[in-house]
């Protein structure tokens, strides 16, 4: 049993583990705390002071998200000295801001702007202190940082550090001014960023959002010339909700099919087809490597890596790229997407690929960096005309005027718009890692994976890095080389387990075969372009929805899908085949590390 | 660049590629180049495996560490209280008029860089600037002249 | 100069042999050290006047077998330049306080934290440091000193910074807890003292703290180093016994117009004349890292706050809201109300400003601007406004 510490809080008592903050101690008995630079994903800051309370016996007031409760403490958190030093803080914050909220994109969803009005500050009560002439940084196809906006508490600082081992982003200079800034105050397209957007949906205000696309989406269905197309990845579906009024983990596939229908793209898809096709890809070039180095003893790249998460692609090009070999060669579901609704698409609707313009809904900040690849044009095109995150289609959903709540469910179109239940659960971490082992292990032994209702339960959850090991007996004739080998796989989401797992193939020293890595904490259901806030209490509801979604598909696995079939019938061929090497898989480029 | 390079390697040789190690690389390359360019913090970040934006970050906080070139003497005037008090105003004027820049800016030679400071902690002999580590309190019009036409010399 | 005593303990009183009172220590216990120490009632002389041997004792009753001595030698404080003194002249004095707190407290290693503006000293310093590592060499103590250096950041002498910048980052204040003797340099329980206080230490070892206690009063024993500077014909350094009023302060140092005295630099209070009489130079009054400024009737009390306002806009880290942008608005607030741009009565306002950052600000730096912004406001009010 561990040491406990008798407070009260407000009169309450309450008895917490010692070590425990005073704010964590608080929520124990439903005291809320205002808060602005803690975040639970991260490190305590101590910097915004907004969460001050008074303790009986000292002059000073206490930060609750930096002090540990002491035996007998006496905690007020609404005296009017309180009160009176909150206000004052909210307002110097404001003094400092750029209060144009009326056109902030974070408007309505923004930390300050919901302190400033709880507690009513005056905005005429301090002069402005806001820098003159701040430029928006817009250099990068993924993020925007606004400094004009910025609040100076150091979520993203820690973000960027913590949890993505990536520091694109630290405090410069000091006093009046202190800045988050680049390396050398770079934009950031020029400096070592991944564009996982993790800086963004940890920032309390407008200061660091995504570069939004959707005026030129508006544009383009507004142009009876284009024949505009949409799909959707996995983890919007479990998402969007959150925007539209539904409780977190809430399912809304159906009625954002029929949104984006009315909103009037010509042809509502799904990412979720291409997930399945990259199972099928992915799934067979690890099997050719496997036969290789243990069938003909060739020198391949193992353990190899999955590449569907391009804020993890840029990182290991980043910060790794003497190991580049170890990554799939195989584009992302969005770009499988992309580079198939300018060929095989296009041909199989007789519309011209020059008409189309290819939308991606996707919960990442990274795939709008991805979609501007200069590589990714393998149609002929560029693949993929715009990323779009889950937050710009629940803008896009209001600024349509529809009565969400009540839309019926629609399906996806066609082609393109079938999947499986294994496609679906790509958008948690563990997910591709599980349904390219529903695939690989039934191509091997033909049979279905040794798990209760095909839910390969050690490759879920959200521990940091998740280890699993299958062992192959009985194979089928073609992969006898494989009787008897136990296939190890490593899952590992956030950049800082991405790293540990990298460290380990850096020093010879990686047990596995396989590894799935996705930039953002949790998977794609976290990811850069999901509603905010996200927590883990979040996460975890989003990933319950995405099993839910997986258990009700007809079709579990990739390699029943019928279109899937269909594509490789008529078009592909077959896997890892010329047309695929020409459509679906890419090459990867070595970045500055500094 | 070669130089700085190989200037960044021995300081690390000498000081470590731990953290710890960071201010000593630092103060050692603004000791012999007089800022710390891009290359230098780029080249800094390799040596001790930390991101760039970390050096940036961290330079910058401290006022000596510039990161803009500046020239090989730098002349820093304590504009503090008791220097305010006694004269600094007239000191840097003298200054500027010798070096013909404003405050703030090098000289087209590259030579002499002038700027402010914070206490320099010889109050009672103020004003006093230091030129690179060097103090010279005391200081009236006619001594900051012999000073600077000394270094104008040098 | 009835009134005041003048002492000499900092810089006399050397021995000709080379640490010797650091040799006879050695043969004292660590409990020894640490009792004589808590004895003499010695208070820090950083400013903020924690007992010295209560802080060694702390520290030495941690069980952790790493653990640091470090010396603060970041004088940044606006009028204070004693240390830089002491250095000049008595670094030995230094090195030996901090090699018998690393005996009290079982630390083999230790570092001195000199501010930037000081690197013309190091040579000098680098050299008295191998005499006293042959030294310490000689009698087998196994106590190592390395000199780190700054570059211009005053929040560098609050201690966490400090550390902070020892450890390779950012200069900023960190959450306490935990405090130094728990978890200071490099996470490890750390006794750091200032220049003038590990000087002390030493002359507690050498004439025992009986003799130490003679000097002062009962809240503040012993002399201090003063830094005095401004509208005075003795400025330098003085070395005083503690408690002596303000005026007997003033009719020594003062130029017989002396209209306030900032005690205790820019993070001090500023007492006017009217408070002289009654204002005691002391943990029991007026606390003071030994800076003493005086200003005389010639003076605007307003440009002086100005001036401090700079300093403390520039010189906060910037990581805490009240400090970052208290600062900012305190300095825009006066330049206001002086322009007219903003009523009198908007200085009533910013002295609530002031009390909200001396009550919520993350450490010393941004809880002290206050000090001097109050006493100066409150004290002087016209100026701040005609």
């Amino acid at each position: 049993m561990a040491d406990t510490v008798k407070i009260h809080i407000d009169g309450i008592p309450v008895e917490v583990i010692k070590g425990t903050s005073i704010l964590d101690a608080a929520k124990t008995v439903n005291v809320k705390i205002p808060t602005l630079c803690h975040h639970e994903d991260l490190c305590v800051a101590g910097n915004c002071r907004v969460c001050v309370v008074e303790v009986e016996g000292r002059k000073n007031l206490v930060a609750s998200c930096a002090a540990p409760v002491e035996e007998g403490m006496m905690i007020k958190t609404t005296t009017a000295k309180v009160r009176r030093a909150r206000t004052d803080l909210i307002s110097l914050l404001v003094s400092e801001h750029n209060t144009q909220c009326t056109t902030c994109y974070r408007s309505t969803n923004c930390e300050l702007q919901a302190l400033a009005s709880e507690y009513n500050v005056d905005s005429e009560r301090y002069l402005s202190v806001l820098k003159p002439n701040l430029q928006i940084d817009k250099s990068s196809y993924s993020i925007e940082k606004d400094d004009s906006k910025c609040v100076r508490c150091q979520r993203c600082v820690r973000t960027c550090a913590e949890l993505q081992h990536v520091n694109a982003i630290d405090v410069a200079h000091k006093g009046r001014d202190m800045k988050i800034s680049t390396f050398m105050d770079l934009p950031m397209n020029d400096v070592v960023c991944v564009n996982c957007g993790q800086c963004v949906t940890h920032c309390p205000t407008g200061a660091l959002t995504e570069r939004r696309y959707y005026h030129e989406i508006w544009e383009a269905i507004g142009d009876p010339d284009k024949h505009v197309v949409i799909n959707t990845a996995p983890s919007v579906r479990v998402a969007l909700g959150e925007m539209l009024g539904y409780p977190v983990g809430t399912r809304v596939t159906g009625k954002m099919v029929n949104a984006l229908k009315k909103i009037g793209f010509d042809s509502v898809l799904d990412t979720d087809f291409t997930a399945d096709l990259t199972i099928m890809e992915e799934g067979h070039e690890f099997l050719q490597r496997v036969t290789k180095a243990l069938k003909y003893g060739e020198k391949v790249a193992l353990p190899m890596i999955t590449s569907c998460s391009p804020g993890w692609v840029k990182f290991i090009e980043h910060m790794y790229p003497e190991h580049l070999d170890h990554l799939s060669t195989c584009k992302s579901p969005q770009q499988m997407f992309g580079s198939l609704v300018k060929t095989f698409y296009a041909e199989k609707i007789g519309v011209d690929p020059s008409k189309i313009v290819s939308v991606a809904a996707m919960p990442c900040a990274a795939k709008k960096f991805e979609a501007n690849r200069p590589e990714m044009k393998s149609s002929g095109y560029q693949d993929v005309d715009a990323g779009l995150t889950t937050r710009e289609i629940g803008h896009m959903i209001k600024q349509s005027g529809l009565d969400f709540v009540n839309l019926p469910d629609m399906d996806y179109d066609s082609y393109m718009g079938e999947s499986s239940g294994a496609a679906v659960i790509f958008g948690a971490t563990g997910g591709v890692m599980e349904a390219a082992l529903r695939t690989v292990y039934e191509v091997v032994t033909g049979r279905e994976v040794p798990f209760k209702n095909l839910a390969i339960t050690p490759v879920r959850g959200l521990e940091g890095i998740k280890e699993a090991a299958v062992k192959l007996e009985n194979v089928l004739p073609a992969f006898d080389f494989l009787e008897g080998v136990e296939v190890k796989v490593a899952i590992a989401h956030g950049l800082r387990n991405a790293r540990t797992i990298m460290d380990q193939i850096k020093a010879g020293t990686s047990p596995y075969h396989f590894i799935e890595v996705m930039a953002c904490p949790g998977g794609c259901i976290g990811g850069g372009g999901q509603p905010i806030p996200t927590t883990d209490e979040i996460r975890k509801k989003r990933i319950a929805a995405i099993y839910a979604e997986d258990e009700g598909m007809p079709v579990r696995k990739s390699h029943e899908v019928p279109e899937i079939k269909m594509i490789y019938e008529q078009f592909l061929h077959e896997p890892l085949g010329h047309k695929s090497h020409e459509l679906l898989h890419t090459h990867y480029i070595k970045r500055k590390r500094y | 660049m070669t130089e700085t390079i190989a200037l960044i390697k021995s300081l690390a040789d000498r000081y470590g590629r731990t953290r710890d190690a960071l201010m000593p690389i630092l103060q050692g390359v603004v000791e012999e180049e007089r800022y710390l360019s891009d290359v230098a913090m780029t080249e800094i970040a390799r040596e001790l495996d930390i991101a760039a934006a970390e050096v940036y970050g961290t330079a910058t906080f401290y006022s000596f560490l510039d990161t803009v070139p500046r020239g090989k003497y730098v002349i820093r005037v304590c504009k503090t209280i008791t220097c305010d008090m006694h004269g600094k105003k007239r000191v840097i004027e003298k200054i500027e008029d010798l070096l013909k820049i404003k405050l703030g800016e090098t000289t087209q030679d590259k030579k002499f860089t002038l700027l402010t400071t914070n206490c320099l902690g010889w109050c009672h002999k103020g004003p006093v600037m230091l030129i690179n580590n060097t103090p010279y309190p005391d200081l009236n019009e006619d001594k900051v002249t012999e000073i600077i036409m000394e270094y104008i010399r040098k | 100069m009835e009134n005041l005593k003048r002492v000499d303990l900092i810089f006399g009183a050397y021995t000709n042999e080379k640490y010797k009172v650091l040799e006879s220590s050695m043969s004292k216990s660590s409990e020894e050290i640490i009792n004589e120490m808590i004895a003499s009632g010695l208070k820090g002389r950083g400013g903020a006047g924690f007992l010295t041997g209560m802080k060694w004792k702390f520290t030495a009753a941690e069980k952790d077998p790493v653990k640091y001595v470090v010396c603060n030698a970041d004088e940044g404080e606006p009028g204070t330049f004693k240390d830089r003194e002491i250095l000049t002249v008595v670094p030995r004095k230094v090195f030996s306080g901090m090699a018998i707190c690393g005996k009290a407290i079982g630390a083999k290693k230790g570092y001195m934290y000199l501010r930037g503006e000081y690197r013309y000293m190091l040579p000098d310093l680098m050299k008295e440091l191998e005499i006293y590592h042959e030294h310490a060499r000689r009698f087998g103590h196994d106590f190592t000193i390395e000199i780190r250096m700054g570059s211009g950041a005053y929040i560098c002498g609050e201690e966490s910074a400090l550390f902070e910048s020892i450890e390779g980052k950012r200069g900023e204040p960190r959450n306490k807890p935990p405090y130094p003797t728990v978890a200071g340099l490099f996470s490890k329980p750390t006794v750091i003292n200032n220049v003038e206080t590990f000087v002390n230490a030493v002359m507690i070892m050498k004439y025992g703290a009986n003799e130490f206690k003679k000097l002062g009063t009962s809240d503040s024993r012993g002399s201090k180093m003063f830094s005095v500077s401004g509208d005075t014909p003795k400025a330098g350094i003085h070395e005083l016994e503690l408690g002596m009023s303000l005026a007997d302060f003033v009719n020594e140092f003062g130029d017989g117009d002396t209209k306030a005295v900032q005690v205790g630099g820019a993070s001090g209070f500023c007492v006017p004349r009217k408070r002289f009489n009654d204002t005691i130079i002391g943990f029991e009054g007026v606390p003071t890292g030994g800076s003493m400024m005086l200003f005389n009737s010639s003076r605007s009390m307003y440009n002086v706050l100005h001036n401090y306002l700079d300093f403390f806009e520039e010189e906060s880290c910037g990581q805490c809201t009240p400090c970052r942008i208290g600062c900012q608005q305190l300095l825009k607030g006066i330049v206001a109300v002086k322009k007219g741009e903003k009523p009198s009565s908007y200085l009533d306002q910013l002295l609530k400003l002031s009390d909200t950052m001396k009550i919520t600000a993350k450490c010393g730096l941004g809880q002290s601007v206050a000090n001097s912004f109050a006493s100066i406001v409150e004290n002087f009010k016209e100026e701040m406004i005609y």
